[in-house]
């Protein structure tokens, strides 16, 4: 239905504060939402980094700071290597790497690694977002 | 440590080869992809890796990041310290091979030892290019493609106060925003009548030149440097540049950013066949089997142009060196191919160029283009048959992504071609079975 939850929980767990009106008047810069969402009435969806198992991302890095886990196969970036060359938001084929120009950098997102559900997935009021593995 | 090393030094000189199943010559971009992709198909086989450099696995693209003091030399390690040793690779540094041998299939290296291989990887680079100009033999004058360059430029800037950039290319702005930042006076001088010209369409690059000048960089195009002149008290060291049209710019660094040409040298008096760089199949081989060529020394496969030609792109050289590493464990792999593709973050203006983005034959292609001059913006589509060939970002980067696989899947975007530069432009903008065609395999 194109709330825009998922955008607010994933900013507001990747705040300072992790409060929501705390996040959104006090925190400048404020975080920036790692998840997208896209609308094309009547087609909305949340797009987010999707943890490619060859990602473009890692190979175009020129700082090294994107990197994939072997153990999770999750993708993950490291704010302290990035450059914010922007190569990866060149090659990034679901366009799912934002630009954080206060910082520099590039961020995308981490699963919410901290939580055992990502935000925006325990939070999606009618149940759209869900994670799962895919094998392709 | 998982694989078992070369029981003995490879600096042995006994005249006997030493033997490593897996010899790459070269520790960058396509070095490291290669060993990394060998290592993701065989746990066990010997690796031996021979470096020139003293300091390895460093981001030659993040040598201005150095200069500029945004990154030091620690940061600029694309790659942990412990890299070579955790994945079970022997590393050689400050070595350098100087002889291939094809019928014993083995390298020599600089002291005369040598190392037998089963699959080499020439992944050697490319070197600066530096034109035959009077008094580029002067102290002060630099090249800007390695680290030891880099470290030579910032031991300079200690006392230099102006200087000279030839060429205004990548390597070119990306060494002027360095100086700027440390506070030098820079002009740069291009030959072509506009900077970034490989990059970008006369639109574009007058809109980064302004840019570039507001940070205080005099920017002369239509010109080059006749000659590098020397100190009044001292003509060993530069003192200026004459420009061909007569002018003189006084400044005490000159440094050479015209490009680089590959380093064959290796196979030079070898079967291994050559145009400007090293040819190689789909298969990063070149044309005798079991050796391997990948990064800035090779000719790989522009999907855009559909022939091969020299690219010497960090993310291509990565990935070239992962398509060779693949196919010399044994595991069959196609490269997908690159073009000319190229994200610059300097002065503080992204910029995103990829493919055919100044084509010259009109009739033939299509161009879509959306300004809006008080952002900054820029943006520019070259379609050829509604097929995306080419494209400019400026200031408006962040679903360059998108626009870039719908390029290198040659996907037919007639239905949303006026939608693709829009501001609102995702991935909801593509219809839901060219998403599905688009994202196959992905």
């Amino acid at each position: 239905m194109g709330c825009g939850l998922c955008e607010v929980y994933c900013t507001v767990q990747h705040s300072k504060t992790k409060d929501v009106v705390k996040t959104y008047n006090k925190e400048k810069p404020r975080p920036i939402s790692r998840v997208r969402l896209e609308v094309n009435r009547p087609v909305s969806f949340a797009a987010q980094c999707r943890h490619c198992e060859d990602a473009s991302c890692v190979a175009a890095c020129l700082s090294g700071a994107m990197t994939k886990d072997e153990k999770t196969g999750m993708i993950m970036h490291d704010p302290e290597k990035c450059i914010g060359c922007w190569t990866c938001v060149m090659v990034c084929p679901y366009g799912a790497i934002k630009m954080d120009i206060n910082k520099k950098i590039v961020a995308k997102c981490d699963l919410c690694s901290e939580l055992e559900v990502p935000a925006c997935v325990a939070n999606c009021p009618n149940g759209a977002l869900v994670i799962k593995e895919v094998k392709r | 440590m998982r694989c078992q090393l070369p029981k003995r030094s490879i600096s042995d000189q006994r005249g006997e080869a030493l033997m490593s199943k897996y010899v790459i010559i070269g520790a960058s971009a396509a070095g490291v992809g290669a060993v990394e992709a060998i290592r993701e198909v065989d746990s066990s086989g010997t690796i031996v890796v021979i470096s020139e450099e003293q300091y390895p696995h460093y981001s030659h693209p993040m040598i201005s990041d150095f200069v500029s003091g945004k990154a030091n030399k620690e940061k600029i390690k694309f790659r942990k310290d412990d890299f070579w040793e955790s994945i079970g690779a022997q590393i050689l540094t400050g070595r350098t091979a100087i002889a291939l041998n094809l019928t014993d299939k083995s390298v020599t290296l600089d002291k005369g030892d040598r190392i037998g291989f089963e699959k080499l990887l020439i992944a050697t680079g490319g070197k600066p290019f530096v034109p035959k100009i009077e008094g580029a033999d002067k102290a002060g004058v630099f090249t800007f493609t390695s680290i030891s360059d880099a470290e030579k430029v910032a031991k300079k800037l200690e006392t230099a106060k102006a200087a000279v950039v030839i060429g205004a290319g990548l390597i070119g702005i990306s060494v002027t925003e360095a100086l700027v930042k440390q506070g030098v006076k820079v002009t740069v001088v291009e030959l072509q009548d506009k900077i970034l010209s490989l990059l970008l369409d006369p639109k574009g690059s007058d809109i980064v030149e302004s840019v570039v000048k507001r940070s205080g960089v005099t920017v002369i195009t239509s010109q080059s440097v006749q000659r590098i002149v020397g100190r009044p008290e001292d003509d060993k060291t530069v003192g200026g540049v004459m420009l061909t049209k007569g002018d003189q710019i006084p400044c005490d660094l000159v440094i050479f950013a015209i490009g680089v040409t590959p380093r064959t040298e290796i196979v030079s008096r070898t079967n291994v066949k050559t145009n400007r760089g090293i040819i190689v199949d789909n298969f990063m081989q070149t044309n005798v089997s079991d050796v391997y060529a990948g990064g800035d020394v090779a000719e790989t496969y522009d999907f855009i142009l559909n022939q091969n030609r020299q690219l010497p792109l960090w993310p291509l050289a990565v990935s070239e060196g992962r398509t060779a590493g693949f196919n010399m464990a044994g595991k069959k792999t196609s490269y997908m191919g690159g073009t000319s593709m190229s994200a610059l973050k300097y002065f503080d203006i992204p910029v995103i160029s990829c493919g055919i983005t100044n084509p010259k034959e009109s009739g033939t292609f299509e161009i879509l283009t959306l300004e809006d001059p008080a952002r900054s913006i820029y943006k520019k589509l070259v379609l050829k048959d509604n097929i995306i060939v080419g494209m400019i970002l400026l200031n408006d980067i962040e679903r360059a992504g998108i626009l870039f696989q719908l390029m290198k899947k040659r996907e037919n975007v007639k239905k949303i071609k006026h939608e693709l530069l829009q501001e609102d432009f995702g991935l909801a903008t593509l219809p839901l079975s060219m998403r599905k065609k688009v994202y196959s395999g992905e």
